[in-house]
């Protein structure tokens, strides 16, 4: 078959609208009864391995006002460092963790939250080893592009200062904006659509 | 369960000019919502070129079927009974297996189950507005819903979004990762829609009208609809020197 006789253009991007919870989350809503139970709502259970961490935060607007309509979307790593995927190559991941989690944001305080396992370090591209992190994918209402992002752990400062994407990013002082501060076993994180803190996002 | 080798080839980089650009004012609720600074771009990494996978056995019986999957027993959701289907490829035209598809619409009155629609037309009691199905191996779909109407909604005083139904798709990689809206071939709406307008290339919002299939419609029962969906695409990894730990 020749492989460059079908190439396509990716379908264009739309909003995921103001009730995006009808398809992603129908239970949170209270339309139950279909789905068992929303789709990327428990990541692990008593027998996953590694540290439980909670990760929270609030998706803000221009105006610093909390989106009560947002979905946010977990991607990670395991404790070891592995992808819960098909595509992981490196070894096998803890089949107790999916890695992946669904979460929206709660329909007052605009409050995301996940129950998860802190993530072990995974090579960059060239092979250096990147900081612990977890990648992020926010839609809302208002959103055209779901927007990448990464969230990275403040107490894990000697593997920030090295890690290969933040030390792309030019603006030094954006760089917090990806950083997680540690209370307990919970880290916040606020992600700014705009503003003097705008939360970088990636192109990836 | 997969006959075919998985994907880990790196992403094309994205057409970010073909999408909807962040900030696009004739739909207001982008302007606050819309970062400001450029995206800063990176290779495709490992957590970008993998991503979940969903099996079967997470699937209703009727996931697929949002005719009957919220209707009490012997009734069935009011509208124009349709049939969504078609491909899920990716820019390479090669199909995506296994792939869930999630979708969300509006009732046949173009009213949503959801606490925060107040539109004046009434809730179906028998229809919820979602499903899901996976791909095939072959990257098909199907779904039997009915028809959602086009309803209004508060932008400028007299918007009405054209009937469509939301899609939201996975692909084998995180970075595939796609959410919009399928519109119907021939209305009339699709044109004057902030929403859809976001999008600036005429070919790009064409790829998001379904067209009316004839040769799959069910005669005396419900007519087919077919939208195929496009996924980025991968470069090979042929010649790649592979570092170590990658």
């Amino acid at each position: 078959m020749n492989p460059f006789a079908n190439r396509r253009k990716e379908s264009a991007s739309q909003t995921a609208g103001p009730y995006v919870h009808i398809g992603c989350t129908p239970n949170f809503i209270g339309n139950s009864g279909v789905y068992g139970e929303d789709l990327g709502a428990r990541m692990v259970n008593d027998r996953t391995k590694g540290e439980r961490i909670t990760v929270t935060g609030r998706v803000m607007d221009g105006a610093g006002t909390p989106l009560r309509d947002a979905l946010v979307e977990i991607w990670q790593a395991d404790a070891q460092g592995l992808y819960n995927s098909p595509s992981e190559m490196r070894g096998v991941a803890d089949a107790q963790f999916a890695g992946w989690g669904r979460q929206p944001a709660d329909a007052e305080t605009g409050a995301f939250s996940f129950d998860t396992v802190k993530p072990g370090r995974v090579p960059f591209v060239d092979g250096r080893p990147q900081a612990p992190h977890i990648g992020l994918w926010i839609v809302a209402r208002g959103i055209n592009l779901g927007l990448h992002t990464r969230m990275y752990f403040g107490d894990e400062a000697a593997a920030n200062a090295e890690d290969p994407v933040l030390g792309r990013i030019e603006h030094k002082v954006r760089v917090p904006t990806l950083i997680a501060p540690r209370d307990g076993d919970t880290y916040r994180f606020d992600i700014h659509l705009q503003g003097e803190r705008e939360t970088v996002f990636f192109d990836i | 369960m997969r006959n075919r080798a998985v994907e880990t080839g790196p992403f094309w980089p994205r057409d970010l000019g073909w999408h909807p650009p962040a900030h696009t004012p004739g739909y207001k609720t982008s302007v606050l919502r819309s970062p400001k600074k450029a995206l800063i771009s990176l290779p495709s990494s490992l957590g970008d070129v993998n991503g979940p996978a969903f099996g079967h056995n997470m699937l209703g019986e009727k996931d697929d079927d949002l005719i009957l999957n919220f209707a009490k027993s012997g009734q069935s959701a009011i509208g124009e009974r349709i049939i969504v289907h078609g491909y899920v490829l990716d820019e390479r035209g090669r199909p995506v297996p296994e792939t869930l598809v999630e979708i969300w619409q509006a009732n046949a009155g173009g009213r949503y189950r959801h606490v925060k629609d107040g539109y004046l037309a009434p809730l179906d009691p028998n229809f919820g507005g979602f499903g899901r199905t996976l791909t095939d191996g072959a990257g098909y779909y199907a779904f039997r819903t009915i028809r959602p109407g086009p309803y209004p909604w508060p932008n400028n005083v007299n918007d009405w979004r054209p009937a469509h139904i939301h899609f939201s798709v996975f692909g084998s990689g995180f970075a595939q990762r796609l959410i919009t809206q399928m519109y119907f071939e021939g209305d009339p709406h699709i044109a004057l829609c902030p929403i859809v307008n976001t999008i600036s290339d005429p070919e790009a919002i064409d790829q998001l009208t379904a067209r009316l299939d004839m040769e799959n419609t069910i005669p005396m029962d419900a007519r087919a609809w077919r939208f195929d969906i496009t996924l980025r695409g991968r470069r090979s990894t042929l010649f790649e020197n592979r570092m170590d730990g990658n």
